[in-house]
């Protein structure tokens, strides 16, 4: 079967800068090079209500936030052993976002999923951010071979280790989609457009069940997230 | 008697194996699904799947950062005897569950639902769950981990007699466009439907036909295993692909499990077992042999059994 033309392929700093940024097309494959840490609700929490300082020097030490929490585990003379790491689903952080994205700095937003073009505009748009999102989403092993080492765990302690943030240096780390561009366009969202279009054909034949639920929508253009 | 050091080291074995190694079912449905679609995004989101299982088993690494959460089916011949007994079984388990998630290392998913305690071990209240089943021969026992992941992918709805197949139709694809979209429920998956039984019963189905079949496998049943034919067919017809993206492949199978109910109901869940489709199983014979598998072989004969007593089927006690 005849295929369309791959993706276009990206190297990509997690400092970026605003040109380099420019030039991704949502759709285009990223791969990393730099620091890059996790941060996911328990963080948020802890930054943006509770205003606990930074344990980090943001954004110089990093520009890239991953929605992430790894298989990894600390040995008992403090080193690490981190195996797999897979992002999760970002949509949930939408209230914190962009209070994060002015405190943090952070250009590049790592995930699972995306988040709604409204959440781009509003809060990625202004602070020149976009985001990217894994493949998959299961390419736990592939992002795992891109650690080129784990520089640290930070509130550790107060958060536990899924929840806690991990510093780690990427090397050719990927693949990753752009999936937010400098405009606040969303991947997702195009995708969705397309699909929904086909979506009354498949539904032929078939009838809205005798029993309904409260909250239920019978427009299959919307999302459940947002 | 089966020796209780041989359940812990199988255990630890099984752990391992389902965290690094996608079964070869599924990834035989997988690569079928790759060389039918023709979405470009989607094909290269399946592609840099099936490099990713490459790169989890020479690596030795688990396959996907987000390692599930762990759970255990055992299943018991009837003339199975375990060293200590059930409780000693359990604690075995619980040891190489929470012996796994350091060395492998998984992700430390488990938390209190409330207060988010983590013990950094996949151990706590009621976690791993325990399921057992039983079998009428046999001085073995089967111990069967699933790594499900995901908090999308699964819903359930009370369906009545006159919502008939239409309605069952409808919910599926309900199901699977709501969380298909950004690829929620990490497809293309083994999508398991529980038809019947009760609410709780109901998913119990669902999710093991989503976990403890294989790709490939039908329900003894014909007509149920024409439907999963179809389904598996509506589901890939919807115009969606690995993350949601346009394609076709949502469906790597689709099997259906059911259970007496209410007369006036007809319950239905929809389970997605999804891209890291994580089983592994091992036969503990009496005599301490281990086999290892990736077939959890549960739907036999007796679990789908309709009657009173139980009489072997023709079949089974020629070749048995």
């Amino acid at each position: 079967m005849e295929r369309a033309a791959k993706p276009k392929h990206v190297r990509l700093s997690t400092n970026p800068v605003r040109d380099d940024l420019e030039k991704l097309s949502i759709g285009d494959i990223v791969y990393l090079d730099g620091n890059i840490y996790t941060g996911r609700e328990g963080v948020y929490a802890r930054a943006i209500e509770q205003g606990v300082p930074l344990p980090l020097d943001l954004p110089a030490q990093s520009a890239a936030n991953f929605h992430c929490s790894p298989a990894a585990s600390v040995e008992a003379d403090g080193s690490f052993n981190m195996g797999a790491v897979t992002a999760t689903a970002s949509f949930r952080f939408s209230k914190w976002i962009g209070d994060w994205l002015r405190i943090s700095g952070a250009k590049l937003i790592i995930g699972k999923g995306g988040m709604t073009s409204h959440d781009y505009q509003e809060h990625f748009v202004p602070n020149g951010a976009i985001y990217l999102t894994t493949v998959g989403y299961g390419t736990g092993a592939l992002l795992g071979r891109g650690i080129k080492s784990v520089k640290g765990i930070y509130w550790r302690e107060e958060l536990g280790l899924a929840q806690a943030m991990w510093l780690i240096e990427a090397e050719n780390m990927g693949p990753f989609i752009v999936e937010s561009d400098l405009q606040g366009n969303s991947l997702f969202e195009r995708e969705n457009k397309r699909i929904s279009a086909n979506l009354a054909k498949v539904y032929e034949g078939t009838k809205p069940a005798v029993l309904r639920r409260f909250g239920e929508t019978d427009d299959r253009s919307d999302e459940l997230i947002g | 008697m089966i020796a209780l050091k041989t359940i812990e080291s199988t255990a630890n074995v099984l752990m391992e194996k389902a965290a690094i190694e996608i079964p070869q079912d599924y990834l035989d449905g997988l690569k079928h699904t790759a060389s039918v679609e023709d979405g470009d995004l989607s094909s290269f989101v399946l592609q840099a799947m099936l490099e990713n299982y490459e790169a989890a088993k020479e690596d030795r690494r688990a396959m996907c950062g987000d390692t599930g959460c762990p759970r255990w089916y055992v299943k018991m011949g009837n003339e199975a005897r375990i060293e200590g007994g059930p409780v000693a079984l359990e604690a075995a388990l619980r040891r190489a569950t929470a012996h796994s998630t350091h060395a492998i290392p998984l992700r430390p998913n488990r938390v209190h639902p409330l207060w988010r305690t983590d013990h950094d071990n996949n151990v706590g209240i009621g976690a791993p769950e325990i399921e057992y089943g039983f079998e009428p021969d046999g001085d073995w026992i089967d111990l069967i981990t699933v790594h499900k992941g995901g908090l999308f992918g699964t819903d359930y709805r009370m369906l009545f007699p006159s919502d008939g197949i239409q309605g069952i139709k409808r919910f599926f694809l309900d199901s699977l466009v709501a969380f298909g979209k950004r690829g929620l429920a990490c497809q293309p998956a083994i999508i398991g439907i529980g038809l019947g039984g009760s609410k709780d019963a109901c998913m119990v189905l669902g999710k093991r036909a989503a976990c403890l079949r294989t790709v490939g496998s039908r329900n003894s049943d014909p007509r149920i295993a024409a439907l999963e034919a179809e389904f598996k067919d509506l589901g890939n017809s919807i115009g969606m692909g690995a993350m949601g993206f346009v394609g076709k492949s949502m469906v790597v199978d689709c099997n259906i499990e059911v259970g007496y109910c209410h007369t006036g109901g007809m319950q239905m869940s929809v389970h997605a077992f999804c891209l890291s489709s994580r089983r592994a199983v091992a036969r503990i014979h009496g005599d301490g042999r281990v086999e290892y598998r990736t077939d959890p072989d549960w739907f036999t004969a007796y679990q789908r059994r309709e009657t009173v007593e139980w009489n072997e089927p023709q079949s089974q006690s020629m070749s048995a």
